[in-house]
C-alpha cells in the first residue's frame, strides 16, 4: 500500500505538471501574450500542489485509518486533485508561477534544515522522557552519587560513579595513547614530511579513521586483550582478561586519526610569516615548532582533545566486547571496568520492559552521556572561537 | 667577538633530529599497528572462506524418499549409513556417534539438492560431497593441532594385557629403553595395518598402550616401516577432535577423499547454529536494505538543507542555532541515535522491531551531520563569480543555484555521501537498541522483515564460544572492510576525476 500510495501522489503530480505546462503554453499560443513565467513553471507550480494535497491526505488518512489501509492510495489521488486544481486554474499569462514555486521550493528547504533540530529536540526528549519516569523510582541523588551499580540485583542498585570511574579511566587510557601519537603525527605531516612522503601516509590515517569500531573491538577482545593479559602474567601481575588496559589502548588508536587530522589542519593554518620570522631568529625547525607554532595552535589543539574525549567517552562497539559488566570502582589499568555505553548496550539488548527501572536506567545514563559529551563539544567549540589568533 | 658555542649548537641539532625522530616514530607505530590488525584479521579469516567435505558414494534408498516429494527425504540417515560403510570396522554405539559426528548436520544438503533437482536417481548410487563438522574441517586446516607423522623404524611387538583393556609395547628391549628404542612419548598414537594404539607410559616397567581404533589381536610383531608415530600438539582432552576421529580423516584424507573447496555457503546462505553452515547473506542483504533507506533519506534532506544553509538562509539567530545544532549532532555519541530509534521510531510510532526501515532511519539521521556539512562544504567551493554570471544574464536565485552552482558541487556532495554511506555501513550501535541483534537465520525478504546488518553479525559471531565462529567473524570482518575500502575508493575517484580548481 504504501509504495501504491508513493506512486501514485508521483503520478498525480506527473499529470499535474503537464497540464498546467500544456494550459501555460497555450495560453501563450493562442492568447499571444507574453507569459511572466516560463511554461515549465507553472506545470511545477502545478505539480507542487499535486503532491501536497496526495501527501497531506495521504498522512491524515494514515493516522485515522492506519498505514496499512487501502484508504492510502485513494486518499493520495484525491488529495493531489484537490491540491492540484486550484493551483492549475491559476494560470494566465500575467500569473508569477515562477516566485510562487520558487516559495514553495523554500519553504521545502527551511524544513529540510529544520530535521537537524527535529532530530535535537528528538534525542532530547527521548532520553529526558524516560528519565524522568526512572526517577521518579530512583531518586537523582542516589543515581548521581552511588557508588553501588547492580541494575540486576536484588535489592537494584543504581550507583553512577562506578560507571563515570571507568568510562574515564578507559577514555584516560586512550588519551595517553592517542595524545602524543596524534599530536606527534600531525606535526610530523605538517612541519617535516615531503608533499610525497605526505601523500604516502595520509591514507594510513584515513584507513584507520574509516575501519568500523566493532572491527577494532574484535581485535581488542581476541588479540590483544590476550597479549596484554600474558605479557602481565609472565611479569608476575595478575591482569582481568577484559582489562581496561585493553579497551584503552584500541581506543587510543582509534581516535589517533582524530587528534592527527584535526591538529594537522589547525598547525597549517598558522602562517608561514610566524615560521620565517622564528627561523630568521636563528632557532631550528624544532624550536620553531614548540615555541611558535604550537603555542599559535593551542586552542585549536586544545579543542581536538576535547573532541577526542568526547568521541572516547560515547565509543561503544570496542568497550562493550573488550570491557567487562563488572562495575567496579578502581583506577588500576589492569583490572575489569564497565562504561557508561557498555551499560546501555547490555540493558537494552534483549527483552526490554519499559516499566522496570533496570530497562529505564539506560535513558538516564543516555541523559547523562549526551549531556557530558555535548559540554564537551560546546567547550571545545567555544575555544576555538574566543582564543582564535586572527592572523590576517 | 663572542665566542662561537659549538658544542651548544650540536645539542640543539641533536633535540632537532629527536623532536624529528619522535614524530617519525609516532607515525610509525600507527602504520605498524594499522598493519597488525589487518594481517591479524586476515589470517584469523582466509581459513573461513574454504570449506571441506568428503566425497561419498550414496546410495538413494528408495523407501526412504518419496518421488512425489523429494524434499522431505531422510537423507540424514543415507549419508550417515554410507559414511558407517566406510569405516565397517567402527563398532558399538560410542565410536559409531564419533564417526557420524564428523558430518555436518547440513551435509545431507547437497543430497537433497540432487535428488530434487533429478528425482530419476532414487534408487540409484550417485557421489556427492558431504560438508564436515566444523570440528573436523578445523582439523583438517591444522587449526585445532599439529600433527606429525614420523615413520617406526625399530620393530615393534605387541602384546595384549590378559584380562585388561590395555596393550604392552616392547622394542628389542623393554620399558623405559622400549620407550626411547621406539621414539615415543606418552600420548603418541601408534598406527599400524590392523589398529592403532594410544602410548600411556611406563607402568611396571612395561611400555602400555591402549587402543584408539579396534585392534587386532592377531598382529604381534610389526617391522620397521610398517608403522607410524603420530603425535598432536594439544592433548586429546583439550581439542574437540577426539584421536580415534582424527585417524579416521587421516585415512580419509590419505585416500584422497577430502575436498577442500571455496565456500560459496559463507555467502549465500544466512545465519546458523552451526558454524559450518553460517554465511553472511542475510547480514549482506540487511546491511543493503538499510543502507539503501538511509541513504533514499538522508541524501535529499541533506542537499536541501546544505543548499538552505549555504545559499538562501539569513544570517540571524535562527540560522546561527541550526548550524551550532549541526555540528554538535556530528559529535553525539552513535548510541545516542539508538535511543531515538528505540524511544521514537519503536515506542512511540509503532514501528517493528529489528526492521531494515528502523534501522535505516536511525542511520538517516545519524550522517546527515556529515551529508549536510561536506554539501556544505562543496557548494562553498564554487566561486561566486558563477553565480554573478547566471543572475546577471537574469536568472532568479534559485536558477542560478539549482541550475549552475548545483551541477558543479555535485561531485563534491557525492563525495561526502559516499563518505557518510561507509559510515553508516559500518555502524553497530544504534542498530543494537533497535533490537537488530537477535539470531535471524532468514534472508531479510522486505523493508520490514526481521533483519540483521554485516557489522551487527561480526558482533554476534564474536560473542560465540565456538572456535569456528572466530575464523568466520574475521572472514565477515574481511567482507566488511572490503565494502568499505570500494566504497573509499569510489569517493577517492571521484574527487579526483571531477576536483576542479578555480
Amino acid at each position: 500500500m504504501f509504495l501504491w500510495t508513493v506512486l501514485l501522489i508521483v503520478l498525480m503530480a506527473a499529470i499535474a505538471y503537464w497540464a498546467g505546462r500544456a494550459r501555460a503554453a497555450g495560453l501563450a499560443a493562442t492568447g499571444g501574450a507574453r507569459l511572466h513565467s516560463l511554461p515549465s513553471y507553472h506545470g511545477l507550480f502545478a505539480a507542487a500542489g499535486a503532491m501536497i494535497g496526495g501527501l497531506a491526505l495521504a498522512i491524515a488518512g494514515a493516522l485515522i485509518v492506519g498505514a496499512q489501509s487501502a484508504f492510502m492510495p485513494v486518499a493520495a489521488v484525491i488529495g493531489g486533485a484537490i491540491g492540484a486544481a486550484p493551483l492549475y486554474s491559476m494560470s494566465s499569462p500575467d500569473f508569477r508561477a515562477r516566485n510562487s514555486f520558487e516559495r514553495i521550493v523554500l519553504v521545502v528547504l527551511i524544513c529540510c534544515s529544520a530535521v537537524a533540530i527535529l532530530t535535537t529536540i528528538g534525542i532530547v526528549f527521548s532520553v529526558l522522557f524516560e528519565s524522568v519516569i526512572f526517577f521518579r523510582s530512583v531518586s537523582p541523588i542516589e543515581f548521581l552519587f552511588g557508588t553501588h551499580w547492580s541494575p540486576t540485583g536484588t535489592p537494584p542498585s543504581f550507583g553512577l560513579i562506578p560507571l563515570l570511574a571507568g568510562t574515564l579511566l578507559i577514555t584516560a587510557i586512550a588519551i595517553v595513547v592517542a595524545g602524543p601519537l596524534g599530536l606527534l603525527s600531525a606535526i610530523y605531516m605538517a612541519e617535516y614530511a615531503t608533499p610525497r612522503l605526505r601523500g604516502a601516509l595520509k591514507p594510513i590515517l584515513e584507513i584507520l579513521a574509516g575501519i568500523p569500531t566493532v572491527v577494532l573491538g574484535f581485535f581488542a577482545a581476541l588479540t590483544v586483550a590476550p597479549l596484554i593479559r600474558g605479557s602481565g602474567e609472565a611479569m608476575g601481575l595478575s591482569v582481568a582478561s577484559e582489562s581496561a588496559l585493553a579497551a584503552g589502548l584500541v581506543m587510543g588508536m582509534m581516535i589517533v586519526p582524530l587528534i592527527s587530522s584535526l591538529s594537522d589542519d589547525i598547525i597549517n593554518a598558522v602562517p608561514q610569516s610566524l615560521r620565517d620570522g622564528s627561523y630568521a631568529m636563528g632557532a631550528t625547525k624544532s624550536e620553531t615548532i614548540k615555541k611558535v607554532v604550537l603555542p599559535a595552535a593551542l586552542p585549536g589543539i586544545v579543542s581536538a582533545f576535547m573532541l577526542a574525549i568526547s568521541r572516547a567517552v560515547g565509543e561503544t562497539m570496542i568497550v562493550v566486547m573488550a570491557a567487562g559488566l563488572a562495575a567496579n570502582l578502581t583506577a588500576n589499568p589492569l583490572a575489569a571496568v564497565t562504561t557508561i555505553t557498555v551499560q546501555i548496550a547490555t540493558l537494552l539488548v534483549g527483552d526490554q520492559e519499559f516499566d522496570s527501572p533496570k530497562t529505564l536506567s539506560a535513558f538516564a545514563l543516555g541523559f547523562v552521556l549526551f549531556f557530558f559529551t555535548l559540554i564537551l563539544n560546546y567547550i571545545a567549540l567555544r575555544i576555538v572561537q574566543k582564543y582564535r589568533e586572527q592572523y590576517d | 667577538m663572542t665566542e662561537v658555542r659549538n658544542d651548544l649548537v650540536a645539542k640543539r641539532y641533536a633535540a632537532e633530529r629527536r623532536f624529528r625522530f619522535y614524530g617519525a616514530t609516532a607515525l610509525a607505530l600507527t602504520a605498524l599497528f594499522l598493519a597488525i590488525l589487518l594481517t591479524d584479521t586476515v589470517i584469523k579469516g582466509i581459513p573461513a572462506f574454504h570449506e571441506t567435505s568428503v566425497e561419498l558414494d550414496v546410495k538413494v534408498d528408495p523407501a526412504e524418499v518419496d518421488p512425489n516429494n523429494p524434499v522431505g527425504g531422510n537423507y540424514d540417515k543415507m549419508i550417515k549409513e554410507a559414511f558407517r560403510a566406510e569405516f565397517p570396522a567402527v563398532e558399538g554405539r560410542t565410536n559409531q556417534r564419533a564417526l557420524t559426528a564428523l558430518l555436518s548436520s547440513g551435509g545431507a544438503d547437497a543430497l537433497r539438492g540432487m535428488v530434487v533437482a533429478d528425482p530419476s536417481i532414487i534408487g540409484k548410487t550417485v557421489t556427492v560431497p558431504v560438508l564436515l563438522s566444523a570440528d573436523a574441517d578445523m582439523f583438517l586446516k591444522g587449526m585445532l593441532t599439529s600433527q606429525t607423522v614420523a615413520p617406526g623404524t625399530a620393530a615393534l611387538h605387541i602384546a595384549r594385557l590378559d584380562g585388561e583393556e590395555g596393550f604392552v609395547l616392547t622394542g628389542d628391549k623393554t620399558g623405559e629403553e622400549a620407550e626411547k628404542e621406539l621414539g615415543l612419548a606418552p600420548r603418541d598414537v601408534v598406527r599400524f595395518k590392523g589398529g592403532a594404539l594410544r602410548v600411556t607410559g611406563v607402568e611396571n616397567g612395561y611400555l602400555k598402550a591402549v587402543p584408539v581404533l579396534a585392534t587386532d589381536p592377531a598382529v604381534t610383531t610389526v617391522g620397521p616401516g610398517q608403522w607410524d608415530i603420530v603425535s598432536f600438539s594439544v592433548p586429546e582432552s583439550n581439542r574437540r577432535i577426539n584421536d580415534n576421529q582424527a585417524l579416521w580423516l587421516d585415512e580419509l584424507k590419505q585416500e584422497g577423499r577430502i575436498e577442500n573447496s571455496f565456500s560459496w555457503r559463507f555467502f549465500e546462505a544466512g545465519d546458523s547454529r552451526e558454524p559450518e553452515l553460517a554465511g553472511i547473506r542475510g547480514a549482506l542483504v540487511g546491511s543493503l536494505l538499510t543502507v539503501l533507506v538511509a541513504i533514499a533519506l538522508a541524501l535529499p534532506l541533506g542537499i536541501a538543507a546544505a543548499i538552505y544553509l549555504e545559499e538562501f538562509a539569513p544570517k540571524n539567530k535562527w540560522t546561527d542555532v541550526i548550524e551550532v545544532n549541526i555540528n554538535n549532532l556530528a559529535a553525539v555519541p552513535s548510541i545516542i541515535f539508538g535511543l531515538l530509534g528505540l524511544a521514537v521510531f519503536l515506542n512511540f510510532f509503532g514501528l517493528p522491531r529489528s526492521a531494515p526501515l528502523v534501522g535505516g532511519l536511525v542511520l538517516a539521521l545519524l550522517v546527515l551531520p556529515t551529508i549536510i556539512i561536506a554539501s556544505r562544504a562543496a557548494l562553498k567551493a564554487v566561486p561566486p563569480s558563477i553565480t554573478e554570471a547566471a543572475l546577471g544574464v537574469g536568472a532568479s536565485k534559485q536558477q542560478a543555484v539549482f541550475q549552475h552552482v548545483l551541477p558543479l558541487a555535485l561531485p563534491g556532495i557525492m563525495t561526502g555521501t559516499i563518505l557518510g554511506l561507509a559510515r553508516a555501513f559500518g555502524e553497530t550501535a544504534p542498530l543494537l537498541m533497535i533490537g537488530m541483534v537477535a539470531f535471524i537465520a532468514d534472508i531479510p525478504s522486505g523493508f520490514t522483515s526481521a533483519a540483521t546488518v554485516l557489522p551487527v553479525q561480526v558482533f554476534l559471531w564474536s560473542d560465540l564460544p565456538e572456535l569456528a565462529f572466530r575464523s568466520k567473524t574475521a572472514a565477515a570482518i574481511i567482507v566488511l572492510l572490503v565494502v568499505l575500502f570500494a566504497l573509499n575508493a569510489a569517493a577517492i575517484y571521484l574527487r579526483k576525476r571531477f576536483e576542479r580548481r578555480w
